[in-house]
């Protein structure tokens, strides 16, 4: 294949990657800005994501379109009520401590794992994606849908981005963020601001996994990856930082795409790494993160 | 009291007659009733659950045919089933259960060529016989120990082997492989390179994917225009995907042949939407699929007693597709069990050397029930089993059968001879 196209594709598929990334990425960066809580099991509310909509697509069968719109809506909003029920179980008895709530989430991530296994099973299943349409290039064809993920990551994103700057919600979410005593004080009910972050965090992370499982299919192994790799793009953009979580997702997903095509996935994998230690060394509280 | 103190010979040789044969009784009705146990090393959960489902399922159903005709030797048997979720380390842990813990007489039913690296060596230790139904060039290539075999199915050499001749003469001799990149992989990237040489053909570009990978499209850039064959063989979860990424990516444009091996496949559904693009294309199968017009007299007997239809899904629901050029494997391999016992008069653990040996001395395996696949040559110095294979195409989103090979065809020289090395 030529330069020109195989580049082409190099950066198609890239974007795909960081679509997905920054909304999975997202939720983890607002969780730990907001409450300062590593979550841990963040991939495996991606994965229950996936898996909720492979849940719902069964139940409308013939309809591919309908039935993925109703998973679209329905698996987030369960996946954050479970993360709601997580945080007022778990997280808030441990008083949002950063090292117990880190061994918490370590728990509940193999708790979701276990869950999903005795519950869903050990197999890859697919979902439907809710149309089939394939661009053909002159050098290849490209799936519609993986275009239509970019999209919709980027329209929920901007979505995000409003809420927290131009909503009350938002507002409330920076004051606890910025000073948690003060907007106490300020009579900001802090537990229900955690509780919502955490739902909309672990939601974000669903809906990233309901975009992602027309393309991978759902499988009860499939949060390892997202989780490492939301970690990788969260602490090059600097915990906390919406914007920065951005254009970290763009650089991790589009140097993933070309490198791995030009060299190997290996190699991809190995600079993500070392961009992590060189950020972590030189500057810790990320690119775009303000110092601690 | 004196009688006691000072004892009649003929009363303690009368009470010790009675003790031993209290002690040997035991023994004694165990070897005439008590269930033999074996133990089945299955990928339950990790990427290789949907072959241990169905794996399990026909282990199942051989044990119970094996049962009715009155088990082995005339003793019930037994399967004890352990999860190793396809993985290496659990693997030889799940080995050690089994002998140790369990009591099985032997172990058999591993799979993936990793798991079987990671487990052979314990069984090797533990002097346990470790039957494989694996595929891989492993066993045959002299990498393992006198414990394990593989009487259940042939090699990927010997696949690969026989297919190299047919894809050179119907299909193209520029050829570009994709494949996984470990163990099984590597065994096909060696031997079909140097197999379609022979045929005068060349393997132009070697595409390794990580065996944990998701997406694919990135790979297929690497495919040089030039290419006449695109010979893929994927394993695991993803396979659905490798193959639905290879129709976008050549859509309705120009493309290569493709020959696959069935397991990018296996248990996926060929009239799934998105693989129309597969129409035409080749694959190997060790068992075909969907029933051939001239399948053998036991075809429907296997088929019914495994829960499996003419199209190769489960009778129960025909969404959910079988491993079916594998599971035969652990069928074939259960019988070859209870031929290899029953030939060395098998008693218990005591007797595991001599039961290898008495499996080292089959050759001819024969068509029948045992043997729903075909029949089958077992090869005692390298632990290999050789068959027949055949090659279907899809035909309005169905296999059809095309070609099937002789079991000469896929012989090659010994690379080891097991029974030289000690136990």
């Amino acid at each position: 294949m030529a330069f020109g196209p195989f580049l082409l594709l190099a950066l198609m598929e890239g974007l795909v990657t960081a679509a997905v990334l920054a909304l999975a990425a997202s939720g983890l960066s607002l969780v730990f800005g907001v409450m300062r809580v590593v979550n841990v099991a963040h991939g495996e509310f991606y994965m229950l994501g996936a898996v909720l909509a492979w849940a719902v697509t069964g139940f409308i069968p013939g309809l591919p379109a309908l039935a993925f719109v109703a998973a679209l809506l329905i698996a987030p909003l369960l996946v954050a009520a479970l993360a709601a029920l997580a945080d007022g179980l778990i997280l808030k008895r441990l008083a949002y401590d950063p090292e117990a709530t880190i061994v918490a989430t370590i728990g509940l991530l193999y708790m979701i794992q276990q869950a999903a296994l005795s519950l869903y099973g050990p197999n890859a299943n697919p979902v439907r994606a809710p149309f089939e349409w394939r661009i053909q290039l002159p050098w290849f064809g490209y799936s519609g849908y993986k275009l239509f993920v970019v999209i919709a990551a980027l329209a929920v994103l901007l979505a995000l981005w409003l809420v927290m700057t131009r909503t009350k919600a938002g507002l409330v979410m920076r004051a606890t963020q910025v000073d948690r005593t003060t907007a106490r004080a300020f009579g900001i009910n802090v537990d229900r601001v955690y509780m919502g972050t955490f739902a909309l965090g672990a939601g974000l992370a669903a809906l990233a996994g309901v975009l992602v499982v027309p393309i991978q299919q759902a499988h009860y192994l499939m949060g390892g990856d997202p989780l490492l790799l939301s970690f990788i793009v969260v602490i090059i953009g600097g915990l906390g930082s919406l914007r920065g979580t951005l254009i970290a997702a763009l650089i991790i997903g589009l140097s993933d795409g070309v490198i791995s095509m030009f060299f190997t996935p290996t190699l991809a994998k190995i600079l993500a790494t070392l961009l992590v230690a060189m950020v972590l060394v030189f500057r810790p509280q990320g690119l775009f993160g303000a110092r601690a | 009291m004196t009688n006691l103190l000072h004892p009649t010979r003929r009363g303690l040789l009368m009470a010790g007659g009675a003790g031993l044969l209290t002690a040997a009784l035991p023994g004694y009705v165990a070897a005439q009733g008590a269930p033999i146990k074996i133990g089945f090393q299955l990928h339950r959960t990790g990427i290789g659950a949907a072959y241990g489902r169905w794996y399990e399922r026909t282990a199942q159903a051989a044990l119970k045919m094996i049962n009715e005709g009155g088990g082995i030797a005339g003793r019930p048997v037994e399967l004890l089933f352990e999860d190793d979720a396809t993985d290496p380390k659990r693997g030889s842990e799940v080995v050690d259960k089994l002998t140790q813990s369990d009591g099985c007489d032997l172990v058999m039913g591993t799979l993936f060529s990793h798991v079987v690296m990671g487990s052979a060596p314990r069984a090797g230790e533990l002097k346990v016989p470790y039957l494989v139904c694996s595929e891989g060039y492993h066993v045959a290539s002299g990498a393992l120990n006198r414990w394990t075999l593989q009487p259940g199915i042939t090699d990927v050499r010997a696949q690969i082997s026989t297919m190299a001749p047919w894809v050179a003469a119907n299909l193209g001799k520029k050829v570009t492989m994709v494949f996984p990149d470990y163990a099984f992989g590597h065994d096909h990237r060696d031997f079909f390179t140097t197999a379609i040489q022979a045929q005068g053909g060349e393997v132009i570009a070697q595409i390794a994917v990580p065996p944990t990978e998701t997406s694919f499209t990135r790979y297929f850039p690497q495919i040089p225009a030039e290419t006449e064959v695109l010979y893929h063989v994927m394993v695991g979860p993803a396979v659905l995907t490798f193959v639905k990424e290879l129709g976008e990516f050549y859509g309705t444009g120009a493309k290569p042949a493709l020959f696959g091996f069935v397991d990018s496949l296996e248990a996926v559904d060929t009239a799934t939407p998105g693989l129309e693009f597969l129409e035409g294309s080749h694959f190997w199968e060790a068992h075909p699929r969907v029933k051939p017009a001239d399948a053998g007299e036991h075809e429907a007997a296997y088929r019914a007693a495994v829960g499996v239809d003419d199209n190769g899904a489960s009778v129960s629901d025909a969404k959910d597709v079988s491993t079916y050029s594998h599971m035969f494997s652990t069928w074939e391999t259960l019988y070859f069990i209870k031929q290899a016992m029953e030939a060395a008069g098998y008693t218990g653990p005591a007797d595991r050397q001599k039961l290898v040996e008495a499996m080292e001395a089959i050759s001819d395996l024969p068509y029948g029930i045992e043997r729903p696949q075909g029949a089958m040559r077992f090869n005692g110095k390298t632990h290999q089993v050789f068959g027949s294979q055949n090659i279907s195409q899809i035909q309005g989103g169905k296999l059809v059968k095309v070609h099937t090979t002789t079991i000469e065809e896929g012989l090659y020289e010994d690379a080891v001879d097991y029974t030289t090395m000690s136990f």
